[in-house]
Order: C-alpha cells, then sequence, then structure tokens
C-alpha cells in the first residue's frame, strides 16, 4: 500500500528525542519544509514533491551560562491565521523565527528560579492555538504567548498552573463551533493530559489523569483527544468529557510521534518498536462515539523511530525520523 | 537533559571495562596475585566513597573528553599499564557495549536493572576483600535509593540523554557482528519479536468503549512483529533475579576482543557537537574533574609490585599498528592535565599533581593541548 520514496540526506543525525520531526506543507509552492534536531544544532531544510532537497539551514541553540552547549528538544513551525512561526525549544529558552528561519524574532529565557538541584531545565511542547503560541516546561507549567500579526511584539499573555511534571507534547486544533469548544490539549510525562479552550484567559475543561506511563505525544481531531503512551499504546479520548473511547495496544516500545490528516481523520503513529501504524479515525452514525480501524502498518528495520508527519492533508505520504539515522525517510501510497 | 544520567553511566561503562581486563589478563595469562591486585585496586578506586558521593550529586553529563580522561585514570589506578591504542580498543569497546545495552533496554527503567548486572558481576571479580565487597554493597543501597522511586517519565528522560551522548557512535565489534546483533554498517539489530516490555501489551487488540466506560467492541489488527507477553519484572533487591540478561558480562577467554576501525559514519560535520573551540566555561569541568581525580588513590609503578602491560590486541605489532591506522574522527581528546613552569599554576592542583606521577603518554595535536593550558592558568 505504501512504497518507500527517496530519502533526504542531513547533515547532522536525528536525536533520540520524541515528536522530532516537523513539517511545514507549502503545497502553493509546490514545497514540503523539514525540521529535525540533532543537538546542540536543528536543521531546516525544503524539498521539491519528489523529495529533492533544495536548501537547507542550520540553527542552533542560544548560547547561555553553563559548561557544554545547551541541547535544543523541539523544533516546530506554528501556523498562524497571518503569520507561520519557527519555534525551537532548547534547554535555556524559547527561540521564536520567521518560517525560513533566517531571522529571530524572540527569545524567551526559561527562569530557572524555582528548579531543585535535580531537575533539568527545559522547554518542550509548542503548538499555535489561533493566534496563540503555547509552549510546554520543564516544571509543567505552560506558557501562552500572544502573536502580533507581523512583527517581533511577541508578548507572554498567560502562564497555565495544572501540570506538575515535565510537559512532553502539546496539540490544537481550530474550535469545532458551539458543542465542542475544546482546541488545546497539553500532555506531560506522568501521562496526565489536560483539555483547554483558548482565548484571552485559557479555560481548562477536562483533566484526563495518567497511569504512570508518560504520554509522549497527543493530537486533537473533531473533539477527540489521541493520545501515544511510553507503555505503546493509543488511547482516544472523548475531549468534552474525558472519557476514554479506544484503547489500541499498538506498539511494542514507546511511541514517539503522533500526528494527523485532519481532512480525512486518519492518525499515524511511530514508535521505538521500529513501526508505524496508520489509524482511521471515525464516529459512529448510531451513537457518535469514535471508532478506529487499522489502515496500514510500516517497519523501518533496526531504526529507533523519533518522529514522523504526514506530508501531504489527505495523508498520502508520510515522512519518519529515526534515531543516529541521517536522513529523512519517505513513504507515499501507491 | 537529565540531571540522574551520571552515575548509571560511569557505573555501567566501569564494569563493561572491567569485564574487558578480566578477560584481558587472562588472555594474556598474567599471574594470578598481580591480576588479583590489578581487579581490587581498580573496583576500590572506582567505589571509592568520596568519588561516589560526588558522583551522585544531580548534575550534567560530563563531556566525552572529561569522561575519558576519568576511565584513563582508573585503568591505571593500579600497576598495570596501557597504550594509548590499547586505551582508546579498550574505551571503544566499553562504549559501544553499553550503547548497545541501552538501546536495547525494553523499556527505560531497565537501564537500572542493566546497572545491576554490572554491579552484581563487579562483585564477582573481587577476590578475598570484604572491604572491597562492602563499597560496592554501598554503591548497590545508593543505587537503587535514588533511582528506585523514580518515574516512568524521568527515566525516559534519563534514556533519552544516555542515547544522545552515544549519538552517532558506529564502531563495529566482533564479537557483536558474530553474534548478529550488530549489522556490518555499524547499527545495532532491533528484534521485533520476543517478550514485550513489563507493563506493555502484546500489540494487536484495539478495544473500544461506550459512553458509559463499558467496552462494546474488541478487534484485532495485525501488527507485524512477532512478540510474546513479558516474563515478570526484574528484582531490584540486593540479591534477586534480574530477570534482563543486558549487562551481563558476555566475554570469555575464547571470545577475543576486535574493533573494526572503519568510520561507519559519513557525517563528519556532527561531530562538532564536541567543540574544539576552548570555552571558558568549561574551567568548571575541569575543576570538578580535577577534585574527582585528587580523591582517587593511585598506585605508584614503583614498590615491591612490579607493573606490567596490558595489551588490548593480540601482539605488539598488531597494537602499533592500530595506533597508527586510527581515523582522524575516532581520536579521543583526553584533558592533559599538565602545568608547564613558566607560567602561574593553581595551587590546588598542584598538590594533587604532586600525589601521582603522570607518565608521558603520547599526545595528539599539541594545539589543543595548549588551548587547555591556557585556560588552566585562569583558573
Amino acid at each position: 500500500m505504501f512504497r518507500r520514496e527517496r530519502s533526504i540526506p542531513l547533515r547532522g543525525s536525528a536525536a533520540a528525542l520524541c515528536n522530532n520531526l516537523s513539517v511545514l506543507q507549502l503545497p502553493a509552492r509546490n514545497l514540503t519544509h523539514f525540521g529535525v534536531v540533532h543537538g546542540p544544532s536543528a536543521q531546516l531544510l525544503s524539498a521539491a514533491p519528489e523529495g529533492v532537497p533544495l536548501a537547507q539551514r542550520q540553527l542552533h541553540a542560544k548560547e547561555g551560562a553553563g559548561v557544554s552547549p545547551p541541547l535544543i528538544t523541539q523544533i516546530h513551525w506554528c501556523v498562524l491565521p497571518f503569520r507561520v512561526l519557527l519555534v525551537l525549544t532548547s534547554h535555556r529558552g524559547i527561540q521564536m523565527y520567521e518560517s525560513d528561519g533566517s531571522v529571530m524574532v524572540y527569545w524567551h529565557a526559561l527562569d530557572a528560579g524555582d528548579a531543585s538541584l535535580v531537575q533539568a531545565v527545559f522547554a518542550r511542547g509548542i503548538a499555535a492555538s489561533g493566534h496563540y503560541v503555547c509552549v510546554g516546561t520543564w516544571s509543567g507549567r505552560v506558557l501562552v504567548f500572544d502573536i502580533p500579526t507581523k512583527g517581533p511584539n511577541i508578548v507572554l499573555s498567560e502562564e497555565l498552573a495544572r501540570h506538575q511534571t515535565p510537559i512532553s507534547d502539546i496539540a490544537t486544533e481550530p474550535a469545532q463551533g458551539q458543542d465542542c469548544m475544546a482546541d488545546t490539549v497539553t500532555a506531560d510525562d506522568s501521562g496526565l493530559l489536560c483539555v483547554w479552550r483558548s482565548g484571552p484567559k485559557f479555560k481548562l475543561l477536562t483533566q484526563i489523569p495518567g497511569f504512570g506511563v508518560p504520554c509522549s505525544s497527543v493530537q486533537l481531531w473533531q473533539g477527540t483527544v489521541a493520545a501515544g503512551y511510553g507503555n505503546g499504546q493509543v488511547r482516544l479520548y472523548e475531549a468534552s468529557t474525558g472519557s476514554i473511547h479506544v484503547q489500541i495496544d499498538a506498539h511494542a516500545r514507546a511511541i514517539c510521534a503522533l500526528d494527523l490528516a485532519p481532512e480525512v481523520g486518519k492518525l499515524l503513529s511511530a514508535a521505538e518498536d521500529t513501526f508505524i501504524h496508520i489509524w482511521k479515525l471515525s464516529r459512529s452514525p448510531e451513537d457518535g462515539c469514535i471508532e478506529v480501524e487499522h489502515c496500514h502498518g510500516e517497519c523501518v528495520p533496526d531504526t529507533q523511530l523519533c518522529g514522523a508527519r504526514f506530508c501531504d492533508p489527505s495523508g498520502s505520504s508520510f515522512a519518519v525520523t529515526g534515531y543516529d539515522l541521517a536522513e529523512i525517510l519517505r513513504f507515499s501510497s501507491m | 537533559m537529565s540531571m540522574r544520567t551520571l552515575p548509571l553511566l560511569f557505573l555501567n561503562l566501569g564494569g563493561e571495562m572491567l569485564y574487558i581486563l578480566d578477560q584481558r589478563l587472562r588472555a594474556q595469562n598474567i599471574p594470578g596475585d598481580k591480576a588479583r591486585k590489578v581487579m581490587n585496586d581498580i573496583i576500590s578506586t572506582m567505589f571509592n566513597q568520596k568519588f561516589m558521593e560526588e558522583l551522585f550529586k544531580p548534575q550534567e553529563l560530563y563531556s566525552k573528553k572529561a569522561l575519558r580522561t576519568v576511565y584513563d585514570r582508573l585503568a591505571h589506578a593500579s600497576i598495570m599499564r596501557l597504550n594509548q591504542a590499547s586505551m582508546d580498543k579498550l574505551y571503544d569497546l566499553m562504549t559501544m557495549a553499553f550503547k548497545y545495552q541501552v538501546l536495547l533496554c525494553p523499556r527505560p527503567k531497565d537501564v537500572l536493572l542493566v546497572t545491576l548486572n554490572h554491579l552484581d558481576a563487579i562483585k564477582g571479580l573481587i577476590q578475598d576483600s570484604p572491604t572491597i565487597l562492602h563499597q560496592v554493597d554501598e554503591t548497590f543501597r545508593q543505587l537503587t535509593d535514588i533511582y528506585g522511586d523514580l518515574s516512568a517519565g524521568e527515566f525516559q528522560l534519563i534514556r533519552q540523554t544516555l542515547l544522545i551522548f552515544f549519538q552517532d557512535l558506529h564502531i563495529r565489534v566482533s564479537i557483536f557482528l558474530k553474534d548478529k546483533v550488530q549489522n556490518s554498517n555499524g547499527r545495532f539489530v532491533l528484534p521485533v519479536s520476543g517478550p514485550v516490555p513489563w507493563g506493555t501489551e502484546v500489540p494487536g487488540l484495539i478495544r473500544t468503549f461506550n459512553n458509559k466506560g463499558k467496552e462494546v467492541k474488541k478487534t484485532e489488527f495485525k501488527h507485524g512483529g512477532s512478540y510474546v507477553a513479558a516474563l515478570k519484572a526484574g528484582s531490584l533487591e540486593l540479591y534477586g533475579d534480574r530477570v534482563l540478561k543486558l549487562g551481563t558480562n558476555m566475554y570469555s577467554v575464547n571470545r577475543p576482543v576486535e574493533t573494526h576501525m572503519s568510520a561507519a559514519s559519513k557525517n563528519l560535520a556532527s561531530r562538532t557537537q564536541e567543540s574544539i573551540v576552548p570555552n571558558p566555561l568549561a574551567k568548571e569541568e575541569l575543576n570538578l574533574l580535577a577534585r574527582l581525580i585528587g580523591g582517587m588513590e593511585i598506585q605508584k609503578p614503583s614498590g615491591p609490585e612490579p607493573g606490567f602491560r596490558l595489551n588490548l590486541f593480540t601482539t605488539d605489532e598488531e597494537e602499533e599498528q592500530a595506533a597508527l591506522t586510527r581515523p582522524e574522527e575516532l581520536s579521543y581528546e583526553v584533558i592533559n592535565i599538565q602545568a608547564t613552569q613558566d607560567q602561574q599554576t593553581n595551587q590546588e592542583l598542584e598538590r594533587i599533581m604532586g600525589e601521582f606521577e603522570i607518565t608521558d603518554q603520547s599526545r595528539r595535536s599539541a594545539s589543543k593541548g595548549d588551548d587547555w593550558l591556557a585556560m588552566m592558568d585562569e583558573l
């Protein structure tokens, strides 16, 4: 059903982080941008449809006090109503760039004041919600930045303080209308999920408790929360109530990434067990409950995956990264 | 990223080092009493109480340079000597072995079981010394105290930190190639069969629930692997069945320890992670390292026990050849802590230097040594 396409070479191998691939689809320009974290640096590159690399750029974590160069934890494109920002999180803070990475428009240094000696300080978890960009931190706090339509006048608008352990991932979707107000989900290393409605003041709608395992990746689609956990499970919850609707024993190792093709309700899961699975989400016509069907499984031999994304809105192609692998692997359906 | 990684890194690499040294001492037919002394001396130094106290403090990982220097000193803690080429090979084997173990740990917390496997085996290598045994038991207690209750999330962070440390290392090891756990391109084989980690279900089941939380449907899908249920959780007690085999001694007298020095990694640019440009803040690291080395008891090669040289290769010629042909990108840069007479030196370091002899070992490009030297003068 899927075949391997030409890989895109990377300057540096991908680091063993979760959600270590960001893709910005630019169909109008026949281009796809990819972002991968290597360690103290991250690589951006743009490719033509056949995977031919066109341009690349390396970004570094902004230095600060400390012995070794700071490590980057995540890189992610945030698509806002009037602009696209590239956000980079590290052990020092949060860097925001114009979408091609050419100009840094904002720098936020992390305040390590509350950290005990034992805790590592870092930012991780990036998502755009309306004209806000949410970024998670090591303490569990989620920083909400208000982004103007253009220019560098970015302001920290709010700090959400619900999580007690490091944020792992944040997911958003455009508000679905009256019934479903939830448009943001935050996840942390204890497995706790918080469902929010964004706005000048974010409102907490539900909390979904963890079960002793980190939730490494989360997605939101039509009022359904899809969460990937460290024990290889994917769980689907009703965002408005927090009740569980589907539990999939999907992988034999920790899940490292989830992605969605919102147009068709396809979910992609990738894990350290070398497998990628594609699932079809739907709502039962009788009771409106969430259902899942397995579509496809793919194995990347001997590769501990660390990132995975769909490359087009219909979910007919996807890309993955793997630990120690200096290339982006691409697959497309036949 | 995690501030709790260094003890695990140090103890596991140390364990691998002891396995290899033990094998080489026997392969080279070193007399029993000398071999015993070397092993006891190194283990005793490794588990020195003051050193362990420093080690277990929450801190960032040492740089690769600093860590390598610690093992250099450790290997020379007794009457045994190693040439640069042998030390390089020893370190290659240690790092690839632990990288393999971390990568293959079914769940992040299993790295603790790997560490306990190493400690169990280390205790078996100690001969006639209840004092040293006690030191190791103490360390065991510290380990389980600190790591026994860490959350799955924290272990995942530790795992990621270790993997970042080992990123881009693809040295091919004979014993791994022979056992088919490593491919000829240097990458490890990740099996898609066997027991799933403790706490994970065998993949393949989709369970659907209704609004009231009642299970209404159960379907299966084809996962692609051939996994079976986990057997049982490994024990974290002082004595117990660890279940996991990773971290146990894979060497024996009949299995030679060879490495292939082909630089399988093509991405040399990525190696700039270990920056060549001197970072003035790295003097903090040097300070700590100097304190640690000062805390170690170093046996001088003089005295009643004459020293000997251990060779990690089968012949001296092989060792020489290895030194000449080692690819540039795989050279380790060991911190050269030597002060020149003309420049001011830190008093504390001078005292530490006086406590042990630094034998003249051939170093690589002098320019890097000079950079470090210049930095030392600012201390």
